[in-house]
């Protein structure tokens, strides 16, 4: 049942982020399972943005190893060959794998396919709704164009591939609602829509791992609904795997295979939504206390003064 | 039964019967006009002269074209065409003449671009039919259109109103003045409208130019011709140079650092003597000729060949043909590559650019192209910059062209092709009414210098203007592709990027 065990898509080893004296993240380990849905979770300032932000190449991890492997799970034997190798990536056996940890961040969206969102959105507000998702196939786009030799010439080839790019964004925008308001700048949508248009963005990059920050964020409940539809889908129809950071535990508990949670910058527990919500630890983080004795010596004080109130 | 239906003529039979048709029509109007000429022999009486070869050369020459245009339809085939038409025609008629291996050589290179027209044309005939669509409305093209042909028209016109005299000052203080602003504040549009990233030493690039065509030109003898396109490939060189270094810099240290850029240019330009000759510059630098007809009085200069009576206005309206077709093809390339993937990476690099790594799009790469090209189009202004002025000296490229034409830009409105003429009109026309201000003696008496008040004025529009409309002339983002509405893009929404 723990298919983060025995298949995963991403494994995080030893990941330490330093900023100064403070350390965001201290000797992080986790797996994200290939086709589940992973819930980063953990209370505000955790860590669980930086870790991120290692994942998709934005910071430089102190320490660590962050290994990916397309297709089917590399083993450690060809991970460890790869690391002493002094790659960046290599094709192993068939398979591809990336060590996200020496790879540029635009690298990590080209090559190794993580697709992210951020949690304060960044859409390209002056552009169009239909431009944000051509630009997120930039790539494709431009080896088709000839690196713009061919596509100065509007050769049939760039001509087609544009228009596969078009139909691309159409699909994603029937698939989100938007396709109404395709000639919209970005900038303009209400905060739901530029959240779903943001996800369907970073999954016209055509990814194998989607990384979203807070993507419930700011939703009303009919929006919230509609989110998990959406990573349901694209879990089970695009096959991607996602990795999710949510406060939300609705759509955390709904949605996720597998809940990893953080505290301080260290992980506290792990598993499937189920155990983790039982938890006495996550229970803990989330009252905002330190250890267990704590807890029950709080909920004894709050039924006291209930007690005391009538 | 269906009724049998005539099957559908090959391509070859329309474009045949068509050719014939317009062959016929040819026939019977130059049978008129070019078959017979009238003379007065030394009798004095009238004489018909048959000309029959003229009518048969005219009566091909349709027949051909009118096959060709039947034959290649796609406009990018018929570019290619054209010129491997007139090629082979010039290459036969110099194999017939004066120099019969030259002259078949040229045919030959002329018939292999007119054989590769063929290929070309099927196979941009079978593009397929856009699901959407980048190009503007029907009106906004006739604008265009409009546009461009006024500023054809514009020198001739001058010319038949004033006279040679006259019209110098117009076509040349304003016409290609203007113009070769337009030029420049549409090669720095790619960098600070499109990229978003403040360029404040653009005349570094105008000064690569404009030094590449006088180093060339006088040391080596290289022509005009031959200097334009390494004018521009040396200042993209340069652009590339100064990318690196700032690839990391934004805002504030950007501006200073393209700043410094400009300044080191010019300090070279003036300490290194050996090089450029420092402080007194280049001067006697070849002025441009007509494709080698030079403009002058003798008898193998342009007027002598054309015909016409010599005047130094020719050479000023070449010029302002050059200029002209130099803008436009900025201004095309630009259009052209804000539709492509590496405008919209430009774009989307100055509405956001940490959203563009998480894309993929490699920013070093998109951010290198922008400076690049954008200096190629400021090399190209450079060159021609030298070729009219046949002097330049560092004096030509200090801080305040940059200044100019970053104001330009900024006046323009961030990004707006139409904008950035307007505001190069607008400041570089402005600046040159200002000088004729004369009448303003009457008011404020004798003593008063108008000229000396021009700056003042120009600054006081500038700042009133900026009150009025703080994003420039133009503030609103044309799409570059949409699906069925094409709607402008609120200036409040564009991103002036992290300039
Ligand atoms: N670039 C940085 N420089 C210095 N400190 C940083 C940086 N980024 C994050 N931090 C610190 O690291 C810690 C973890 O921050 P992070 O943004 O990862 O938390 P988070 O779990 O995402 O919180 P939230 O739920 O509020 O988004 C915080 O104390 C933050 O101040
Ligand atoms: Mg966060």
């Amino acid at each position: 049942m723990s298919r983060w065990l025995d298949d995963p898509l991403l494994s995080v080893e030893g990941l330490t982020m330093r900023f100064g004296g403070l350390t965001a993240v201290s000797d992080f380990h986790m797996r994200v399972g290939r086709g589940d849905i992973t819930a980063l979770i953990g209370p505000n300032g955790a860590g669980k943005t930086t870790v991120f932000n290692c994942i998709t190449g934005f910071y430089k991890p102190t320490q660590g190893r962050l290994a990916l492997a397309h297709a089917d799970a590399a083993s450690t034997h060809d991970v460890d060959a790869l690391t002493r190798s002094g790659r960046r990536f290599a094709s192993m056996g068939g398979r591809d794998l990336f060590l996200l940890e020496r790879m540029a961040d635009y690298e990590i969206a080209a090559r190794a396919r993580v697709a992210r969102t951020f949690q304060n959105i960044r859409l390209f507000a002056g552009m169009t709704v239909l431009e944000n998702l051509i630009v997120a196939q930039h790539n494709a786009l431009m080896r088709a164009s000839g690196l713009t030799f061919f596509g100065l010439l509007n050769t049939p080839g760039h001509q087609r591939a544009e228009a596969a790019a078009v139909a691309r964004a159409v699909g994603w925008l029937e698939r989100i609602n938007l396709i109404g308001r395709a000639d919209d700048p970005a900038g303009a949508l209400p905060y739901g829509d530029q959240r779903r248009l943001e996800i369907a963005r970073a999954m016209c990059v055509d990814p194998v791992l989607l990384c979203l920050d807070e993507p419930a964020a700011g939703l009303n409940p009919r929006e919230s609904a509609q989110l998990t539809a959406l990573l349901r889908s694209i879990r089970d129809h695009d096959g991607v795997s996602v990795l999710l950071i949510e406060h939300d535990m609705s759509v955390v508990m709904q949605v996720s295979d597998h809940v990893v949670v953080l505290d301080y910058g260290r992980k506290i527990a792990d598993g499937a939504p189920q155990e983790v919500r039982e938890d006495p630890r996550v229970i803990a983080a989330y009252l905002g206390v330190d250890d267990e004795a704590e807890v029950i010596a709080a909920e004894s004080e709050i039924a006291r003064l209930a007690g005391e109130a009538p | 039964m269906a009724a049998p239906t005539a099957p559908p003529r090959s391509r070859l039979q329309t474009a045949l019967g068509d050719a014939g048709f317009a062959a016929l029509v040819t026939f019977g109007l130059s049978f008129p006009l070019l078959a017979f000429r009238t003379e007065q022999d030394m009798q004095n009486r009238l004489v018909v002269e048959p000309r029959w070869s003229w009518s048969l050369a005219a009566v091909l020459a349709i027949f051909c074209a009118r096959l060709l245009a039947g034959l290649i339809q796609d406009w990018r085939a018929r570019a290619l065409a054209i010129p491997g038409a007139l090629v082979a025609i010039y290459g036969g008629s110099l194999a017939l003449g004066p120099s019969f291996s030259a002259g078949a050589l040229t045919a030959c290179a002329g018939l292999v671009l007119l054989a590769l027209a063929f290929p070309l044309d099927a196979r941009l005939r079978q593009a397929p039919a856009p699901a959407a669509r980048s190009e503007g409305s029907d009106r906004s093209r006739l604008f265009a259109l409009g546009g461009v042909l006024a500023l054809f028209l514009f020198p001739f016109v001058m010319l038949t109103l004033l006279g040679p005299a006259g019209s110098l000052k117009w076509i040349n203080n304003y016409g290609v003045q203007i113009l070769i602003y337009v030029m420049l504040g549409w090669g720095l549009n790619i960098v600070v409208g499109l990229a978003g990233l403040l360029d404040l030493g653009y005349v570094a690039f105008y000064a690569v130019g404009a030094y590449s065509y006088a180093l060339l030109s006088t040391t080596f003898g290289i022509s005009f011709w031959l200097c334009l396109p390494l004018a521009g490939i040396l200042a993209a060189f340069w652009g590339v140079i100064l990318g690196f270094p700032v690839l990391r810099l934004r805002g504030d240290y950007l501006a200073i650092v393209t700043m410094a850029f400009g300044e080191i240019i010019r300090i070279v330009l003036i300490n290194w003597t050996d090089f450029s000759n420092g402080y007194a510059g280049i001067s006697s630098i070849p002025r441009v000729t007509f494709f080698g007809v030079p403009f002058t009085a003798n008898e193998d200069g342009f007027a002598a060949l054309f015909g016409l009576e010599f005047t130094p206005i020719h050479r000023t309206i070449f010029l302002y043909f050059l200029i002209l077709c130099l803008a436009l093809l900025t201004n095309a390339v630009t259009l052209r590559l804000r539709r492509l993937p590496i405008g919209r990476a430009w774009e989307a690099l100055r509405e956001d650019e940490i959203a563009c790594r998480s894309l993929g799009v490699n920013t070093v790469n998109t951010k290198l192209t922008a400076f690049a090209l954008g200096a190629m189009f400021g090399g190209f202004a450079g060159a021609f910059f030298a070729v009219r002025q046949n002097f330049v000296s560092p004096e030509s490229f200090t801080f305040i062209e940059s200044a100019t034409i970053l104001a330009i830009v900024v006046l323009g409105g961030m990004g707006s092709q139409v904008g950035v003429a307007l505001a190069a009109v607008a400041m570089i026309g402005g600046t040159e009414i200002l000088r004729e201000l004369d009448f303003l003696k009457h008011i404020f008496g004798g003593s008063f210098d108008p000229a000396q008040y021009r700056m003042l004025i120009f600054g006081l529009a500038m700042v009133v203007m900026m009150i009025w409309k703080p994003r420039g002339l133009i503030s609103t983002r044309a799409p570059s592709i949409f699906l069925k509405h094409k709607r402008a893009v609120a200036g409040s929404l564009v991103r002036e990027g992290h300039g």
